[in-house]
């Protein structure tokens, strides 16, 4: 390409999307060589893509509209713990999934605070099983990422503008209209559609709050068809199910996602001459309480039954803590051996078909590329023993999209400033990535690892699968502890989890902004 | 020099590590816990044998069968315990497991004439419940009342299957219908019997699907007579739990001398209190007391181990479509 403004390798960039797109359909082609796939999906099948399609909906729809008046009533006020607030809302989505369901369940189950509440009241009591459950805790996860979504919105408008609308005596209502509805119209779809993709390839929450047949997610029932029947032809008509649907989707919302920052600027409130009334700040006010109490209250709980629970940890849940910190080590490391260049190649074009390829991380089912690589290892070596390097690529490839989302908006900034000067001195290749890309990418690359991290730390996906006794991750093994009922050891392991994940988040992300002015 | 007698320290271990022979046995999670059956056999076992016993715990007992399809020739396991009478047919259509060729005084409802499988307890399946509670004395009561109960997976767990083939027994080709009138009463649908069973302890349920000997745990070890199971006029279904060598075992006269220990009296009259069922061999010393008080069904039903495979399929969808609703 003759317009290309930097000499950016295009070859490793090409290299890793085949790669990647490589490794899935492998696993995808295993799963069909291996099965008979002759029937073809029964009812509880069909009902179980209804259901996950009915659950994303509700998930996406609720966790984006009460998203709305939270972000709203951050942009407009100031207060003392603001930022550490905002800090916080962050915690729900690098949380691993098993710990925040036990904490919705200390919250929200037939023993919970609430029920307990409830019944004092004289309320009959509320089941956190099926549909509303799966909802419940997907909102828990969402809403704060929305909320951030939506506050980047926010902080998007200028401020001339309210300060304008200030001085023009603008009703918060007129203003809403005028200037945030805009603004919102632009970011809401693309926030729903980035946690309907989500939600959709949902397990580890339908596994634990599902509560049968009835609340059944595609990816558990691949889980069930693999695990419960040694049924192979019908884990891969389901993994064809849901790449088709979850790849429609993402593929779909890739022009509406916006782009992922770090949210460097979310703590420094804008200048607001409306809504001063007493109402609105009220409301705001109450608003954002209601939201803290909901995202940490569970959090809170977890915290407390776990302190409790630390000195009945069993001696298998430190060997587990020790493979989670190995996955997490090897899913990074893969991930910056994909996503750099990936990033790289998708920077130099204006709009990303390559991208896609990057999203089939996130539609592709973890359970059905675990499937097919034990499939295609299995004659060669004992599966488990590739459980965790196994676990640490699927991983690496789910954080794949977000991880894409915070690096190339960053490098094609890099690339128009830079462009004419690096060609101008000749660089390319190496140097040009150690010299000019890596240094200046490096909070970008520190805040993408830190979520990668995290997030591995947290899944309960693949490992479930095949993973033996001495070969469990710390989410499996107090899974384990959730399904023998020792419900304290469980909490100790969930704080352990609770910690390790924040701790992986935090050590990244500091590292990237260690020295850097960004 | 230290690095000399560091190495030497570390094959002189091996050395001894390889010259006591490891039995590998699979089994369901709850006969590993420390309250189960799994830490007293292990021992009763070592003492004789001269062997390294080793319980790996896997699931539930649907869930182990599953797994060794998975793994294979390859597997590592030289003997699975925790089948029961309804997986038998499908076990054996895997050429996994070899004849044990045991014989045994059993004291089963049965005649139990299979050279493969050793059975080592067995039970009836029941739902238990506070005995506060008025409890129905059939499905269909159960169907129309507003009591909320949690099951067990039958694709993971033998309780969840012997749960199916319980009501397939006793209703038919109405089976599916009794299925649609229990769904609103099912809170929730569990992998295995220990998630089950626990949530039922922790208050999320009214009644819980175990066996008519659980209340006697309750009784016997924790001296709490609030718990007791419902009598069902239609009869009780009954679990014979059994254990079997597998073929590609590198142990095979351990593994046969284990399951010669399994059904002996010092294995038999540990499992009553250990893992709550009746004993296969009554044990010299009768059974303890708090079991004479346990429940007795008026009628045991059992489908056939040779059709278990075709029903099991029919009733796993009707089960599915029924609560998928």
């Amino acid at each position: 390409m003759a317009d290309r403004a930097v000499a950016l390798s295009n070859k490793t960039g090409l290299f890793a999307a085949a790669l990647v797109a490589g490794l899935i359909l492998a696993a995808l082609v295993a799963i069909f060589m291996a099965a008979d796939v002759a029937a073809g999906l029964g009812a509880a099948d069909w009902a179980a893509v209804r259901f996950t399609v009915t659950q994303a909906v509700w998930s996406a729809v609720l966790s984006v509209l009460l998203a709305v008046p939270v972000a709203r009533a951050l942009a407009r006020r100031r207060f003392w713990g603001r930022g550490a607030l905002i800090t916080l809302l962050g915690a729900p989505f690098v949380l691993p999934v098993i710990v925040a369901v036990l904490g919705l369940l200390t919250v929200f189950g037939r023993s919970g605070v609430l029920n307990q509440f409830g019944a004092a009241l004289g309320l009959p009591s509320v089941s956190i099983y099926g549909l509303h459950g799966v909802v419940l805790a997907h909102v828990f996860f969402n809403l704060p990422l929305a909320t951030r979504l939506l506050l980047q919105g926010w902080q998007s408008i200028p401020s001339e503008r309210f300060r304008l609308a200030g001085q023009l005596q603008m009703t918060p209502r007129a203003l809403f209209l005028t200037l945030e509805w805009p603004m919102l119209r632009q970011v809401l779809p693309g926030v729903a559609a980035l946690i309907f993709v989500i939600c959709l390839t949902s397990f580890a929450v339908a596994l634990t709050l599902g509560g049968g047949p009835r609340a059944t997610t595609i990816e558990l029932a691949i889980y069930q068809a693999f695990r419960f029947d040694f049924d192979l032809g019908l884990a891969a008509l389901l993994s064809v199910v849901q790449l088709v649907l979850a790849g429609t989707a993402a593929v779909a919302a890739l022009w509406l996602i916006p782009p992922i920052s770090m949210g460097g600027g979310l703590d420094s409130p804008l200048r607001r001459w409306d809504a001063r009334g007493g109402g609105q700040r009220v409301l705001d006010g109450v608003v954002i309480m209601l939201a803290a109490l909901f995202l940490l209250l569970p959090l809170g709980a977890v915290m407390l039954r776990g302190l409790v629970g630390l000195g009945q940890l069993p001696p298998s849940v430190w060997q587990a803590t020790l493979n989670s910190v190995l996955v997490v080590g090897l899913s990074v490391a893969v991930l910056a051996l994909l996503a750099l260049p990936m990033a790289g190649w998708i920077a130099t074009r204006r709009r990303g078909g390559v991208e896609a390829i990057g999203l089939m991380g996130l539609a592709a089912s973890p359970l059905m590329i675990g499937t097919g690589w034990f499939i295609l290892i299995n004659p060669v070596l004992d599966p488990a023993r590739l459980s965790l390097p196994v676990t640490a690529l699927v991983n690496a490839l789910m954080a794949l999209p977000f991880v894409l989302r915070i690096l190339v908006p960053r490098l094609r900034e890099m690339l128009q400033d830079f462009g004419p000067l690096t060609q101008t001195l000749g660089m390319r290749g190496w140097a040009l990535w150690r010299l000019l890309v890596l240094p200046r990418l490096r909070p970008q690359l520190g805040f993408a690892a830190g979520l990668t991290g995290a997030l591995s730390v947290g899944d309960l996906g693949v490992i479930a699968l095949f993973a033996d006794q001495d070969r469990a991750t710390l989410p499996l093994q107090m899974y384990r502890l959730m399904g023998a009922y020792r419900m304290e050891a469980a909490a100790g392991a969930a704080l352990l989890l609770l910690v390790l994940a924040l701790a992986v988040f935090f050590i990244c992300d500091k590292w990237g902004r260690w020295h850097a002015d960004a | 020099m230290k690095y000399l007698t560091l190495a030497a320290g570390v094959m002189g271990a091996s050395a001894a590590w390889a010259e006591t022979p490891e039995l590998t046995v699979y089994t369901y999670d709850s006969f590993v816990t420390e309250w189960g059956p799994g830490p007293a056999i292990e021992k009763g076992f070592e003492a004789e044998c001269g062997c390294d016993l080793k319980f790996v715990g896997m699931g539930d007992g649907a869930a182990l069968l599953a797994r060794l399809k998975l793994e294979g020739a390859r597997s590592d396991a030289d003997i699975v315990l925790g089948l029961d009478t309804s997986l038998v047919a499908a076990a054996k259509e895997t050429e996994l497991f070899a004849p044990s060729g045991l014989q045994a005084e059993y004291d089963l409802p049965i005649i139990w004439e299979d050279d493969v499988f050793v059975p080592y307890d067995w039970g009836y399946f029941a739902f238990v419940h506070g005995t506060d509670l008025a409890a129905p004395a059939d499905f269909k009561t159960l169907a129309e009342s507003d009591l909320k109960i949690v099951i067990q997976d039958p694709r993971s767990s033998t309780p969840g299957l012997g749960l199916l083939m319980w009501v397939k027994a006793a209703y038919g080709d109405d089976a599916s219908e009794v299925w649609a009138a229990l769904a609103d009463n099912v809170v929730t649908v569990t992998k295995g019997w220990s998630e089950a069973y626990g949530l039922f302890l922790e208050g999320e349920a009214d009644m819980v699907l175990s066996y008519t000997t659980s209340p006697a745990y309750h009784l016997i070890a924790e001296e709490d007579d609030s718990k007791t199971a419902a009598l069902f006029d239609e009869g009780h279904y009954m679990q014979i739990e059994v254990a079997g060598k597998l073929a590609g075992s590198d142990q095979p006269e351990l593994a046969d001398q284990f399951l010669q220990y399994l059904v002996s009296d010092a294995a038999q009259s540990v499992l009553p209190t250990t893992n709550w069922m009746y004993p296969a061999v009554t044990p010299q010393d009768g059974l303890p007391e708090g079991f004479d008080g346990m429940i007795q069904p008026g009628k045991a039903l059992l489908v056939p181990n040779a059709d278990v495979p075709a029903l099991r399929e029919e009733a796993v969808n009707e089960w599915l479509t029924a609560l998928s609703r």
